[in-house]
């Protein structure tokens, strides 16, 4: 199939529906965000239309950066956990039979219908100490008393993990299916252990849908709010559980606006570093 | 291909259309006389619905759309957003103190006209919210006590004073509220240690409270927002005392839950909710009606005996019984909120509390 260069108006067509919607849900909410970031704060009340720094200024201090910080790794470190697991399992799902990869694909849509809430309460009962997965490992006598996991670093990054994981294998999937099974087979017939191959023939192929994946659960990680909350201790929330508190229970939208279009823009410059990253190591 | 593009698109267009119709619900409001009313969702609107809105719609002939709302200041952000906007996704709102006050800063509360109030002579004085200029911005429906509750399989004694929060041996073992405005600790800390809510008048003082409200950190287990998140752990043992609502933690031990509800010797948090009437109602003749109702010293003892809550009227005025009114307040001077920090420096405190808690 030979494409064609689109020449006129009606070419173009297509294109108004999907910049239409961008425009509506996107541009439109966005600049409205950026607009409102610069407004005046009226305190005990609302805010006024205005173009101050103040909002911007307040945010630049060592405790917001500090959460920021936090925040930022926190989702980087969802995003590798998730991709180092995801990767070695869809890749063995998609040398299943067909039956199999439904069964399995299946269960995973199903924890996409679990809301954050339930998956956040569902962990906090597991890491309990009167009802937690530690009283199995007493009983097994693995174990002196049962103790709580949570709160903790680890219980948030576990439930965090747990609700990604289903979108990184979603995302890795079509990619790993249409991957030429050839391809591992010849390095087979060269000598090189499955383990091997994988490493050295699958995971290079792969590099672009990998980084892409990484970005997507990255993204995906940093809006999480309410996991933090109910799994980590306050010194593991998240910006996105403060910018939280400054719209909802503030009423300091102004101040929440900055915050959130400071972590828009530095995910913005993350993700075209990882990009930038990317090509120069293709044309390397 | 292309004709079911245009199917989905025009399906789509269908249904943006079906949305907005829905999202205005003056199109859709039946002639019949109705009031929306917003209470805190969960086991009080429940209660509401099911012991006060039916009465009330039998006395007056006005249908009670009852509306769940969040808890404080979650609902006075949506509430004045829609004002804004001319809408009032609730005629009338039960609303916390602080919420009223910033509620003031912006007009959004339609004034009370307290000549159709006519049960408004019962009110204790303090249970109604005036703006600066004197005019009536809301009317007490409620009042409720945050108290120190325990979980008896924990311990066996109960505590006596706010100080167990301090206690070095109880460590890793508290809930608390997760917001400067609505977990009241500043007063706490200043009534236990400092000889009165009157130390908080300065900044000083108020750094000193927070000072030695920094040493509760380590036992801190759970800073919570949501409540069912702390009930749940307290009930079951996970976190076996923290502060919570009097009212809820009395309900909770009616159906057998080891738990506990304590007046601490230096007093309960006394809070409570005020009704009052959005700028973007259209129904301020009906909300009348409905608050005078509310107003009756009958209403509130069944208040009292059936959602737990302390009334806003004289006490002479109802007939509850000692035991009735000892269940739901004492006779220990509470310790009443000064909220007029939270509007005056709400930004500072609320900056110095989070970096408290999150540091």
């Amino acid at each position: 199939m030979r494409r064609e260069p689109p020449r006129t108006l009606a070419d173009y067509l297509p294109l108004f529906f999907p910049a239409g919607m961008l425009t509506i849900f996107f541009v439109v909410p966005f600049g409205t965000m950026i607009a409102v970031s610069f407004f005046q704060r009226q305190q005990g009340g609302f805010y006024t239309p205005a173009f101050v720094y103040d909002n911007y200024a307040r945010f630049l201090s060592a405790f917001f950066g500090g959460v920021l910080g936090f925040s930022l790794m926190l989702a980087i470190t969802v995003a590798l956990c998730c991709v180092v697991l995801a990767l070695p399992f869809t890749y063995l799902l998609t040398r299943m039979s067909r039956r199999v990869q439904v069964v399995w694909l299946v269960a995973l849509l199903s924890v996409l219908s679990l809301s954050e809430v339930i998956i956040g309460f569902a962990w906090s009962t597991l890491f309990s100490r009167t009802a937690g997965i530690t009283n199995i490992l007493v009983a097994l006598g693995l174990m002196g008393e049962a103790k709580a996991l949570t709160p903790s670093f680890a219980a948030v990054l576990t439930g965090m993990v747990y609700q990604a994981f289903p979108y990184t294998v979603l995302v890795l999937f079509p990619a790993l299916v249409r991957l030429d099974p050839t391809l591992t087979e010849a390095a087979r017939t060269l000598g090189a252990s499955p383990l091997r191959a994988f490493f050295t023939v699958v995971v290079p192929a792969l590099r672009n849908t990998i980084t892409a994946t990484l970005i997507m659960v990255f993204i995906f990680a940093l809006g999480s709010y309410l996991l933090p909350q109910l799994l980590g201790r306050p010194q593991h929330w998240t910006l996105s559980v403060l910018i939280t508190d400054q719209a909802i229970y503030q009423s300091n939208m102004p101040f929440a606006a900055a915050m959130a279009v400071f972590l828009v823009l530095v995910t913005l410059g993350l993700v075209a570093l990882t990009v930038l990253a990317g090509r120069r190591g293709e044309a390397a | 291909m292309i004709i079911n593009s245009i199917k989905r698109r025009t399906l789509l267009g269908a249904g943006l259309a079906g949305a907005s119709v829905l999202a205005m619900p003056s199109v859709l409001r039946a002639q019949d006389r109705s009031l929306k009313v917003g209470v805190y969702g969960g086991y009080f609107k429940d209660s509401f619905d099911k012991n006060i809105f039916p009465e009330f719609t039998k006395a007056s002939g006005i249908a009670i759309e009852s509306v769940a709302e969040p808890t404080g200041e979650a609902w006075l952000v949506q509430l004045e957003q829609a004002a804004r906007a001319g809408q009032a996704p609730a005629d009338v709102s039960m609303m916390s103190q602080v919420a009223m006050l910033k509620g003031q800063a912006t007009d959004l509360w339609t004034p009370i006209d307290m000549a159709k109030i006519k049960n408004g002579s019962n009110l204790i004085e303090r249970f109604v919210n005036k703006y600066p200029d004197g005019r009536i911005a809301g009317i007490g429906a409620v009042s409720w006590y945050i108290t120190l509750v325990t979980n008896t399989d924990s311990y066996k004694e109960a505590p006596t004073s706010w100080e167990a929060f301090w206690d070095p041996a109880n460590a890793d073992k508290l809930g608390l509220l997760a917001l400067v405005s609505n977990s009241f600790l500043l007063e706490v800390t200043a009534k236990t240690f400092m000889g009165g809510t009157n130390a908080l008048d300065t900044e000083e003082g108020i750094l000193k409270a927070f000072e030695k409200l920094a040493e509760v950190k380590p036992n801190v287990r759970l800073w919570y927002r949501d409540e069912a998140q702390f009930e749940q752990a307290l009930k079951s043992g996970e976190i076996p005392m923290g502060q919570y609502y009097h009212d809820v933690t009395g309900l909770a031990a009616a159906d057998g839950h080891p738990v506990r509800s304590t007046f601490p010797k230096e007093g309960g948090i006394q809070d409570s909710g005020c009704w009052a009437v959005s700028r973007a109602s259209q129904k301020v003749e009906e909300a009348h009606i409905f608050i005078d109702y509310m107003c009756q010293p009958a209403v509130q003892a069944t208040l009292s005996r059936k959602v737990g809550t302390s009334p806003t009227v004289k006490r002479e005025s109802t007939d509850l019984t000692d035991k009735e009114f000892a269940g739901v307040s004492s006779d220990i001077e509470p310790i009443v909120p000064r909220y007029d920090l939270y509007q005056t420096k709400s930004d500072w405190l609320n900056q110095k509390w989070t970096e408290l808690i999150v540091g």
